[in-house]
């Protein structure tokens, strides 16, 4: 990607700003160490570890009936919060991006107000609303409604640590596309459903698509939020994280790092499938600008 | 005027649904904690906030994720620099595993570290001779924050060395600058900073990080236990109001981060659109 950005001089040498070979070679081999001891290794010893003991005992490890259960609940929360912070994303960057109104730079603050929220302190403000001390606990508890050490409470949890995702991959993209084609559109009498999925969705889907990916992957592997109000029943209330560390913490290493290695597989086909819409993205928003520029 | 007239449908329906989820998800949960921590008087909270125990912890985790986001500063720095600026097998799978802290749930990252820096790990074997214990100590922590801020500073700053013009580097050595002035008083002015909003975010996300330290940090009061897990302690023990209190310290000290994020970005921005 960066070849694109800055012209590394090729055949003739420029000697004035460039540094002496040794130099090139201390820095890449110190940055790699740095990589290596802190990235790649870790990367490895997940799969050494979950592989150390066979591969019976692999796939024993995630396919128990804990670890199914597991698979489950952490598919459906995310398969709940991911639509949702979906249309939020493209509700909230619809309203920032196409409009000029009063305060937009605050809601633009608000929305990335969860990203510094400490995933612990998530899950305690909704115990505190919805947990047996909290202000809705005892009328939840007359009705019979279980939210916290409950599949509702890890739905909410998940969602808002992953508020943000979607919307701020789409504000920057749809305010560089401007309203142009829009404003046309609505000259040609489009009404605006129209609009939205004929003009606005296609110049955006790359853009869309990244901020899907980046919400899925902390929707699944989301841990300090969803620790606090899970409650840790096994078999129901344990998600993929939470089982892992149940699994570390009964020193059964093995099935632990086998359930981890299906969250390390996720990331890198996260961070594979980033880098492909990455590329894509980027073309978009270029397109954008020049079309903004002329 | 609150709002510019606009040809364009739908801004009641979209900004309305953004501020209606934004508060039912976001805001007003948060305001429980501000609201059930202001049933106690300002004396009981101070006294809840700042216990021994407590003090400890705000220690422990101001320190080490201050060192892990220097850490990040530099060798994030550096990571950027040899992205940008040089050509190596490889290059292009190392720019993408960069963000894998962003991407590896926290929980796996904690248990993998924890394996790698334990007496009996792959590295921790080497430290352990020398009598350096790495996991289930402060420096395991430090660690664990390593790994989670490694992406902030090389994703901050790399935009930014992208975008330096040849020229200015050109016209630096015209002038009679050596390889290293230049690097001292043209680039390095120039990517600062990016470089101070990467180490901010690093730290700010590292002061609430919870899932990967857990496992590497011993847990012990007083000497390996980190805020966050001081509240999820309380929350046990069914110390509402404890755990509360220190939440909100938490969130007053994010909410300034967030604060201080900001303004280090329009300064960043301001710099980089007045090259």
């Amino acid at each position: 990607m960066s070849a694109t950005a800055l012209p590394i001089p090729t055949g003739k040498r420029r000697v004035a700003t460039d540094e002496p070979g040794w130099v090139r070679w201390v820095l890449i081999g110190l940055a790699l160490a740095f990589l290596a001891l802190f990235l790649f290794i870790p990367l490895i010893l997940v799969f050494y570890e979950a592989l150390k003991k066979g591969v019976d005992v692999y796939v024993a490890a995630i396919t128990e009936p804990d670890a199914v259960a597991a698979i489950e609940l952490t598919l459906t929360a995310a398969a709940i919060a991911v639509p949702l912070n979906l249309i939020f994303g493209v509700a909230a960057a619809w309203a920032i991006a196409k409009f000029e109104f009063r305060g937009k730079s605050l809601l633009i603050t608000l929305i990335d107000l969860p990203f510094s929220v400490s995933p612990v302190v998530a899950g305690l403000i909704y115990v505190l609303i919805f947990g047996l001390q909290g202000w809705l606990g005892p009328w939840l508890a007359e009705n019979d409604i279980k939210i916290i050490f409950a599949i509702p409470g890890i739905v909410l949890a998940t969602i808002f640590v992953t508020v943000p995702f979607i919307a701020r991959e789409l504000i920057p993209l749809m305010q560089a596309q401007g309203t142009e084609e829009e404003e046309a559109a609505v000259v040609l009498g489009a009404n605006g459903w129209q609009i939205f999925f004929r003009v606005t969705l296609p110049n955006i889907k790359w853009g869309l698509l990244y901020g899907v990916i980046l919400c899925n992957a902390r929707a699944m592997g989301e841990f300090g939020a969803v620790s606090v109000v899970s409650g840790h029943i096994r078999g129901s209330t344990n998600t993929l994280p939470l089982h892992v560390e149940i699994l570390y913490n009964e020193y059964n290493f093995a099935a632990a790092f086998a359930v981890a290695s299906l969250l390390a597989l996720l990331a890198l086909v996260t961070l594979a499938l980033k880098a492909f819409v990455e590329s894509r993205n980027k073309q978009q928003t270029e397109n954008a600008n020049e079309h903004r520029s002329t | 005027m609150f709002k510019r007239h606009s040809v364009l449908p739908g801004f009641n329906l979209a900004l309305g649904f953004t501020l209606v989820y934004l508060s039912l998800i976001v805001l007003i949960p948060l305001s429980a904690a501000f609201i059930r921590t202001s049933a106690l008087t300002w004396p009981e909270f101070w006294a809840m906030v700042t216990t021994p125990r407590v003090m400890a912890s705000y220690r422990l985790t101001f320190g080490a994720s201050f060192a892990a986001a220097l850490v990040n500063a530099v060798f994030g720095f550096l990571v950027a620099w040899i992205l940008v600026r040089y050509r190596f097998r490889g290059k292009k799978l190392v720019d993408a595993l960069v963000d894998l802290p962003f991407a590896l749930p926290t929980a796996v990252a904690g248990i993998v570290l924890t394996a790698l820096y334990s007496g009996n790990g792959w590295i921790g074997q080497y430290f352990e001779p020398l009598g350096i214990k790495i996991a289930f100590t402060p420096i395991g922590i430090f660690i664990a924050l390593t790994f989670i801020g490694l992406p902030f500073v090389v994703r901050t700053v790399q935009p930014v060395l992208e975008d330096i013009e040849w020229e200015l580097e050109e016209a630096a050595a015209t002038l009679g600058a050596s390889r290293l002035q230049t690097f001292v008083k043209v680039i390095f002015p120039t990517i600062f900073p990016a470089l101070t909003t990467g180490f901010a975010l690093a730290f700010a996300r590292a002061i609430g990080e919870y899932g990967s330290v857990i496992f590497i940090a011993g847990n012990m009061p007083m000497i390996s236990e980190i805020t966050p897990l001081l509240i999820v302690t309380k929350l046990e023990q069914y110390d509402y109001a404890g755990a509360t209190a220190l939440a909100v310290v938490m969130l007053v000290i994010s909410f300034v981060m967030l604060l201080i994020i900001n303004l280090l970005q329009w300064w960043s921005r301001r710099r980089s659109a007045a090259i």
